[in-house]
């Protein structure tokens, strides 16, 4: 059993991490001074959400018994984020489509994990839901502000969405492990507001004068931890410290 | 495209029944987008409860030049400060 919640909270965890991680690549080289601050922002609130899941994680694992460990310890196929959030930084367009498509699951996510058995992961939830709703604020703003803007920023968000579209309906797959978890009453039924989560998406496309994409074939794999090409770069980055000078401590 | 964004001032509010005070200045495309701006450049360490932004081409200022018309003759005005008054020592704090 704890083996089992460990997987899960890596399968929440590691969405946080890696996407954090995406958006702190663009540090010093966001679009203007301002969004560059607001994506790194949102990128440490991720992280320290991380920085509570992996403690907590840490005390039920018999080899990564340390955040450090599990964070930068492990091999790709152990990493259990969705694929939408290793996607790159293609255009700005590509990290507002990313963010939105991951905020607003995100957002449903925690509010649902408030009510989870496990007391430990309803105290993160309960931190970080102001987070969270902000950051949804800040992509929908933006996706509305592109969608709705010059033709060429239109044109640059349409494109972003259509290309990650693929990888929305991966949120919301269940492995067996997550299965127990929800049976347990520690896990949440994410099949409980996917048709919540794609009408949101729907209603600030819609306002923002985009097309839902309408295709339903869909890419999986992550929460298996078999990623896409992006990620192995992701991690020589991520882990590049503590392997080169192992056990290092700031 | 930061080119055509226009200058916002930002005004903070640290506590509340404190003043707004005016943080400094950013660029932003829209209202929104000038507050939210607002709220990651200058209130990321905990420095504020409320924040007002206001469009930059929207505040009417005094111009320098007339610094010496408007605020010289201020100058040699002392009595307008209240020190010419002999205070009992029982008052306290003034």
């Amino acid at each position: 059993m704890k083996q089992d919640l460990y997987t899960y909270i890596l399968g929440i965890a590691d969405n946080n991490l890696i996407l954090g991680q995406r958006l702190g690549e663009l540090c010093g080289h966001g679009p203007s001074l301002e969004t560059d601050i607001a994506c790194t922002n949102i990128s440490l609130d991720l992280l320290g959400q991380v920085r509570s899941y992996y403690q907590y994680a840490a005390q039920l694992n018999e080899r990564l018994t340390s955040e450090d460990q599990i964070a930068f310890m492990r091999t790709e196929r152990e990493y259990l984020n969705v694929l939408l959030v290793e996607q790159p930084n293609t255009n700005f367009a590509y990290t507002i489509a990313r963010q939105f498509l991951y905020d607003i699951f995100h957002k449903l996510f925690i509010q649902n994990l408030q009510n989870s058995t496990d007391q430990t992961l309803v105290a993160i939830a309960n931190k970080a839901i102001k987070e969270v709703s902000y950051h949804q604020r800040f992509s929908s703003d933006w996706i509305v502000r592109l969608g709705d803007g010059t033709d060429e920023s239109h044109e640059k968000i349409q494109t972003a969405i259509d290309d990650l579209w693929t990888y929305t309906n991966e949120l919301f797959q269940l492995t067996p492990n997550d299965e127990q978890m929800i049976k347990a009453g520690k896990g949440v039924n994410t099949a409980l507001f996917k048709d919540t989560y794609y009408a949101q998406i729907n209603s600030i496309l819609n306002e923002a004068t985009l097309a839902t994409p309408q295709s339903k074939w869909f890419q999986k794999g992550g929460k298996e931890g078999i990623h896409t090409e992006h990620m192995g770069y992701i991690l020589s980055d991520l882990q590049y410290m503590q392997r080169t000078y192992p056990n290092m401590e700031w | 495209m930061k080119k055509n964004w226009p200058l916002w001032e930002v005004f903070v509010r640290s506590k509340n029944g404190l003043e707004h005070r005016h943080f400094g200045s950013l660029h932003a495309a829209d209202a929104e987008m000038a507050l939210e701006n607002a709220r990651d450049v200058y209130t990321r360490r905990n420095e504020g409860v409320s924040i007002w932004v206001v469009e930059s081409k929207n505040i009417t200022a005094s111009n320098p030049e007339n610094n010496g018309e408007l605020f010289e003759p201020a100058q040699n005005k002392i009595y307008r400060h209240p020190t010419f008054y002999d205070l009992p020592d029982e008052v306290k704090h003034m």
